[in-house]
């Protein structure tokens, strides 16, 4: 049931987000100082999901584990090659590597 | 094809995600077609499988996003006669890689509407395909492989193109300060304190621009 609800609300929501323009206010535009903001959402927003994921593990903040320097190495190759599959399958490598050398 | 091709690892991801916290096969591929919100997704999974409540994960697909309220206004224009009835499908299908190509159409192009279409159908059925491979694989992945790893990693693709301007960049850092400082916090809110922050200090830092030029 919970997963139902939240298939629709996040479905609901992104539609009328995507319409909202197109369909919905119909020429009456977003006032600049709204548009300036959007335009930083998706920077913070992924800033925030990213960076604790990397310094904080188990719940504990943990400065230099392996996930740091994994992270840091696919932000470099995501940078350098715009690649998805790249920066997925060097960052994964190195954090099984480092698995298997013992650092976790 | 190079943008679908960057696509399909992060649908699949989507979709391993999904099974992972819970959901089965079906429902994660549904959300993909009712949601289709590739980052909205991942971040809904992810809170799913922390245990918030259902405001809160709706709240934060809308802040996620957000930004297609941007693109929708940036491409009323190119979609002077379009009916209503064939805007809603064409809203539906609004991605950043559709809404990236059409911006960035050839100067010979002289029907952006349909420019858009044929870029974000590809997409749509990609993504689709996409997470239900993932989907089905994700309940076979061992529980010991670090695969969670996958979905910071994917956002990490996302964010660093998205870095272009000092505000950015410091709506970057400040957000992820914040989020770590706050990750004590329930149901994983340290996320919307975060981005709020680095929005805040974004503006901050846009005013500060404009002032200085």
């Amino acid at each position: 049931m919970k997963v139902w609800l939240v298939i629709f609300g996040v479905g609901v929501v992104s539609l009328l987000l995507r319409a909202s323009s197109l369909v919905l206010l119909r020429g009456r535009t977003l006032p600049p100082g709204l548009l300036a903001s959007l335009g930083l959402v998706p920077a913070a927003v992924l800033s925030a999901l990213v960076v604790p994921e990397l310094l904080v593990h188990g719940g504990d903040f943990r400065p230099l584990g392996p996930r740091l320097v994994a992270g840091i190495a696919a932000a470099l190759i995501a940078w350098k090659t715009r690649n998805v599959l790249w920066t997925l399958l060097g960052g994964l490598g190195l954090l099984f590597g480092f698995g298997a050398l013992g650092w976790h | 094809m190079p943008l679908i091709a960057g696509v399909l690892p992060f649908s699949m991801v989507a979709g391993i995600a999904a099974v992972q916290v819970g959901f089965t096969p079906l429902e994660s591929v549904m959300f993909s077609v009712i949601g289709y919100a590739g980052s909205a997704q991942l971040i809904a999974a992810q809170l799913f499988g922390a245990g918030s409540p259902v405001a809160l994960i709706v709240l934060s697909s809308l802040v996620v996003n957000l930004r297609f309220a941007m693109y929708s206004a940036s491409l009323l224009p190119l979609f002077g006669g379009v009916p209503t009835r064939a805007r809603w499908p064409l809203a539906y299908l609004m991605t950043d890689q559709a809404f990236a190509l059409t911006m960035g159409r050839p100067d010979t192009e002289t029907d952006p509407a349909r420019y858009y279409a044929g870029a974000a159908v590809p997409m749509w059925l990609t993504w689709q395909a996409g997470t239900a491979v993932g989907a089905l694989l994700g309940a076979r992945i061992p529980p010991e492989w670090p695969l969670d790893f996958a979905v910071p990693l994917s956002f990490i693709a996302l964010l660093v193109p998205v870095l272009r301007t000092r505000p950015q960049l410091l709506a970057a850092a400040v957000s992820g300060v914040a989020a770590v400082a706050a990750h004590d916090l329930p149901f994983r809110l340290n996320l919307i304190l975060g981005a709020a922050c680095g929005v805040a200090a974004g503006l901050w830092a846009q005013r500060a621009g404009r002032r200085a030029a």
